[in-house]
């Protein structure tokens, strides 16, 4: 699973691999990104500050809900919150993440801005530790096409990506990192009682709220090995 | 909403993301993680990602629902079972939605 093959475990998988990698999951973002920037000029947003949204904020979730909080008159205050919300879940990945980034504490926070969904759970080396070289190639590739299709999509805001069905290819991917996870019953268990955490909360808590309280669920393994 | 109230509401959404992110990494420093903590940390991917393909699947706002990209999402994990390559796991879940859509299923 260790790259590089001259012996420096610390190093882990290179830049190059993650980029490699994370290449289809760019492709993925890609669409979605067309698909933002499509909507956002719809709701009255600037196509530059779409953009700049997409280029500083590189949250997909994070970005949509924030979209269709002020799509829907919410105002910035209810805005902001369910975005913040939505990408809460960035807070305990942190958590897992830090021991595995380099230098300074600032400069630890600054490494954790690469921080998406795949890269994060592909970048772990299941034991515990990330390779951080991996993850920022990883997040590379997903965010040079998410701010170009951000681009692309408040230019060119015609494409349906709806009847495309291509609300499904995250889902879709994310399904596929679930698979590749979930290799014993321990982690399987998770994984249902996580899912069951996120649906029974869903009509009751604010967007966002249910993935992050399923991570909750992982706190099964304070209890120790068996 | 005004130009001006769209990059407010951008600004502190950059602000709130970049804490979220920033945050754990800013606490931890350089420590390891005590043991319990790690076995934590290794099965949190299992129960996020799960929430997430169920979710962004099934719920619409504080609403669950069965659409098409329902169905679509159960196709990618019917091919996942199968064993089919990833590539075609995507386009296997965004042509089946797709396709619902365009039979008129929503």
């Amino acid at each position: 699973m260790v790259g590089g093959g001259d012996g420096s475990a610390e190093q882990g998988r290179s830049w190059r691999s993650g980029l490699r990698d994370g290449a289809p999951y760019g492709a993925a973002a890609f669409v979605l990104a067309v698909s933002f920037g499509v909507v956002a000029t719809d709701a009255g947003m600037p196509a530059v500050a779409a953009i700049v949204m997409s280029a500083l904020v590189y949250s997909g979730s994070g970005q949509f809900a924030a979209l269709g909080v002020a799509g829907s008159g919410g105002g910035v205050g209810a805005a902001v919150g369910t975005a913040t919300l939505v990408s809460s879940r960035f807070l305990p990945m942190g958590f897992a993440l830090g021991p595995s980034l380099r230098g300074s504490r600032l400069r630890r926070a600054l490494e954790g801005q690469a921080t998406v969904d795949a890269s994060w759970a592909m970048a772990a080396r299941g034991d515990g530790r990330y390779d951080r070289e991996y993850l920022f190639g990883h997040s590379a590739a997903q965010y040079v096409p998410w701010v170009a299709g951000t681009v692309v999509g408040v230019l060119v805001p015609v494409l349906d990506t709806r009847a495309l069905g291509l609300d499904a290819v995250f889902p879709a991917f994310f399904l596929a990192l679930l698979a590749a996870e979930v290799r014993d019953r321990l982690r399987l268990g998770v994984a249902l009682a996580g899912a069951g955490v996120a649906l029974a909360l869903v009509p009751v808590a604010p967007p966002g709220l249910p993935v992050l309280a399923a991570s909750a669920v992982a706190l099964v393994g304070l209890r120790g090995p068996r | 909403m005004s130009p001006s109230t769209w990059w407010l509401l951008i600004g502190l959404c950059v602000v709130t993301t970049a804490l979220t992110r920033g945050a754990g990494p800013a606490a931890t420093g350089g420590r390891e993680l005590p043991a319990p903590a790690v076995r934590v940390v290794v099965l949190l991917s299992s129960a996020l990602l799960a929430a997430l393909v169920v979710t962004s699947a099934l719920a619409d706002g504080t609403e669950l629902r069965v659409g098409a990209d329902t169905a679509g999402v159960a196709t990618a994990g019917v091919l996942l079972w199968r064993r089919a390559h990833l590539l075609v796991v995507v386009l296997g879940a965004a042509a089946v939605t797709a396709g619902l859509r365009a039979l008129g299923v929503d």
